[in-house]
């Protein structure tokens, strides 16, 4: 009986122990993210030259298709190779309606090449702002759920999945290329000299101000993601990617989840697709090459899979390393590249962040001389029953 | 009494290989039935069949009186049919409560999994199957840092906590201590007191254990024989497929 008191004595403190742990970290991550805020929106855009800020923009649109990525790969154990179709729709839909705004009866000079006499009429829509804007969150969505509700529907996973969505990739890579009449083919759309809200759009302040919406919407898409991974839906998220079948026998229908999850990611996709489009300047169907969707994924494999701030610092590094690397020793990038994600792949299976929290941290302790958390198997460490016995052990002396 | 499960002319054939062959079996409600048979007789195809997994060739199967054709493995769970695996499959990366409130979840759709939060009753639920299955003090760890035995116990929780009426449990016992195979025999027994339980075993020490009622016996895809553990034992036909006296039996 006592035995018993003690054990429930015990667990109580571990729980409220567990809580304060818990309210500490969330306090920390707040705090982080507010200084960050400040420090990216607030400070970096009066520290540093239009031209590199309008490059750090163009890299936190990429880092928040990376959380998109990073929602389906690392959590949900979904490997989309295909990203890049809801990236471009998301960019073409902002960018069309730029074109759009000159005066009424005009339309975009590109068609004049092609013999277009009148506007497309998927386009008649994109004339108004809101419109467009609720078009680059849904269409790329809706896409996503569609092409996810055939694959998923059918039982399709792994490595399957990943070429399925390749190919789709081709598909809409494709047919963009041979669309001179609607979206001007392979020349994509230009952005820089079209006006937004009567500012020409490449101006240092409009520029600042889409910088700035990208900060605010990264975070505001990182909380999100925070929501979605974590509490029950988070969890079977987890459970779907670690073994689907024990979850459709415990009752639920992985089906619904994968598609939701997968069509969430698509919407951040679009999202961060058209804040990159008017950073760059222009849009093509290059946008949906291979090679770039590859790169989406390596960004969250170097940050670290199922870890959302890894998604961000993986893409940030990777890019700025591009751009320095490319800057100064142009002909070494892409074999920086592929050592890279070698690396990642061999000595890095986790990515940074992973690394960092399972072995990095512990190590950055032992050598500033501090006890290591863990020391012992994890099994023991962390069993009550023995570390109980501990206390008991050296009550006693 | 009623029957929780009817089958009837049962075929399963896999490229006309006969997994099951014109099996026909039933139990009661509140039953604990074991099922005993040498390597391929068949019982794992039994548990797809049942949970949804692999779909008759022939004949049907009744659950509560209610044919299971074409029904969605997850929809057949939600019927009240759990399921427990050879292997223990638990949810690594999350910890034992997490796996067990998973599971709980009164509303397994999508969007009331997204935005309810666990209620007061299956917070309860949970806690009082943490003690079930003797985990309570661990209840806060990962899954993958649990014995094997515990995972064991821990999958049979997380059966438990879909509240089903019928228990498919798969060899229990494969891979257990001593120890551990009678504290799973002694949980088995005291969940047959509010549930119809299936159990698949190869341990004839642990079906002693728990074999209250009828064992029935599969060779071949096929009913062999049906009766009291005694009986069963002592029968020609069980000891011929077992220890393999006859070349009819490879």
């Amino acid at each position: 009986m006592a035995r018993k008191d003690e054990g429930s004595r015990m667990k109580d403190e571990t729980g409220i122990q567990l809580k304060r742990k818990k309210n500490k970290n969330r306090l920390i991550e707040v705090g982080a993210i507010i200084a960050l805020v400040i420090v990216m929106a607030v400070l970096l855009p009066s520290v540093i030259p239009a031209f590199r800020l309008r490059l750090i923009g163009r890299f936190l649109s990429l880092a928040i298709v990376a959380l998109g990525i990073d929602l389906i790969w690392g959590y949900t154990g979904l490997l989309s190779l295909g990203h890049g179709i809801f990236f471009a729709l998301g960019g073409y839909a902002l960018a069309m309606h730029l074109k759009l705004q000159i005066p009424e009866g005009q339309i975009p000079d590109f068609f004049t090449l092609y013999g277009v006499k009148e506007l497309p009429w998927v386009w008649l829509p994109f004339h108004s702002f809101p419109i467009t804007i609720l078009a680059l969150i849904i269409v790329p969505g809706i896409v996503a759920g569609l092409i996810g509700y055939l694959v998923f529907r059918n039982r399709i996973k792994g490595v399957y999945f990943s070429i399925l969505t390749q190919a789709a990739l081709l598909v809409f890579y494709n047919f963009f290329n041979g669309q001179q009449k609607i979206i001007n083919g392979t020349n994509g759309l230009k952005t820089d000299t079209e006006k937004i809200f009567d500012l020409v759009v490449s101006s240092p302040n409009v520029q600042r101000t889409f910088y700035i919406i990208t900060v605010i919407l990264l975070v505001l898409i990182y909380l999100l993601c925070r929501w979605l991974t974590t509490g029950r839906f988070g969890r079977l998220l987890m459970a779907i990617r670690d073994d689907e079948t024990r979850v459709r026998f415990s009752g639920y229908d992985p089906t619904g989840y994968k598609v939701l999850v997968f069509a969430i990611s698509g919407t951040i996709a679009g999202i961060a697709g058209a804040l990159y489009t008017v950073q760059t300047g222009i849009i093509t169907p290059s946008i949906m090459q291979v090679a770039f969707s590859i790169e989406m994924v390596i960004w969250v494999a170097v940050g670290g899979r199922g870890t959302l701030i890894g998604a961000i610092i993986g893409t940030m590094l990777v890019r700025l390393a591009q751009t320095f690397l490319s800057e100064s020793f142009p002909e070494i990038w892409l074999f920086f590249q592929g050592a890279l994600f070698l690396i990642v792949v061999t000595v890095l299976p986790d990515g940074i962040v992973g690394w960092w929290t399972g072995y990095g941290w512990d190590k950055l302790r032992s050598l500033l001389g501090l006890k290591r958390s863990v020391v012992t198997y994890p099994s023991l460490a962390e069993d009550p029953e023995v570390q109980r016995e501990i206390g008991e052990i050296s009550e006693n002396k | 009494m009623s029957k929780i499960l009817e089958i009837e002319d049962l075929t399963v054939s896999f490229d006309g290989f006969k997994a099951l062959n014109n099996l026909n079996f039933s139990m009661n409600t509140g039953e604990l039935r074991v099922i005993i048979g040498p390597n391929g007789a068949g019982k794992t195809t039994f548990l797809d069949v049942i949970t949804g997994k692999v779909q008759p060739t022939e004949g049907r199967v009744l659950f509560k009186g209610k044919n299971l054709k074409k029904i969605p493995e997850f929809k057949i769970a939600r019927m009240g049919i759990g399921r427990k695996f050879q292997t223990p499959r638990v949810y690594l990366n999350l910890t034992v409560r997490e796996n067990l409130d998973l599971v709980c979840n009164s509303n397994k759709n999508v969007f009331s999994t997204l935005f309810s939060r666990p209620n007061n009753n299956e917070t309860r639920t949970v806690g009082g199957l943490l003690e079930t299955i003797g985990l309570d003090t661990k209840a806060n760890l990962q899954a993958n840092l649990l014995s094997h035995g515990e995972k064991q116990r821990l999958e049979i929780g997380m059966l438990v906590a879909q509240s089903p009426d019928l228990l498919l449990v798969d060899e229990p016992a494969a891979g257990l201590t001593d120890e551990e195979t009678e504290n799973v025999g002694a949980l088995l027994l005291s969940l047959a007191e509010s549930h119809s339980i299936i159990a698949i075993e190869h341990d004839m020490e642990f079906v002693r254990q728990i074999a209250n009622d009828k064992v029935t016996v599969l060779h071949q895809g096929a009913l062999l024989c049906e009766g009291r553990m005694d009986d069963v034992q002592n029968d020609p036909r069980v000891i011929e497929v077992y220890l393999g006296e006859t070349p009819t039996t490879s």
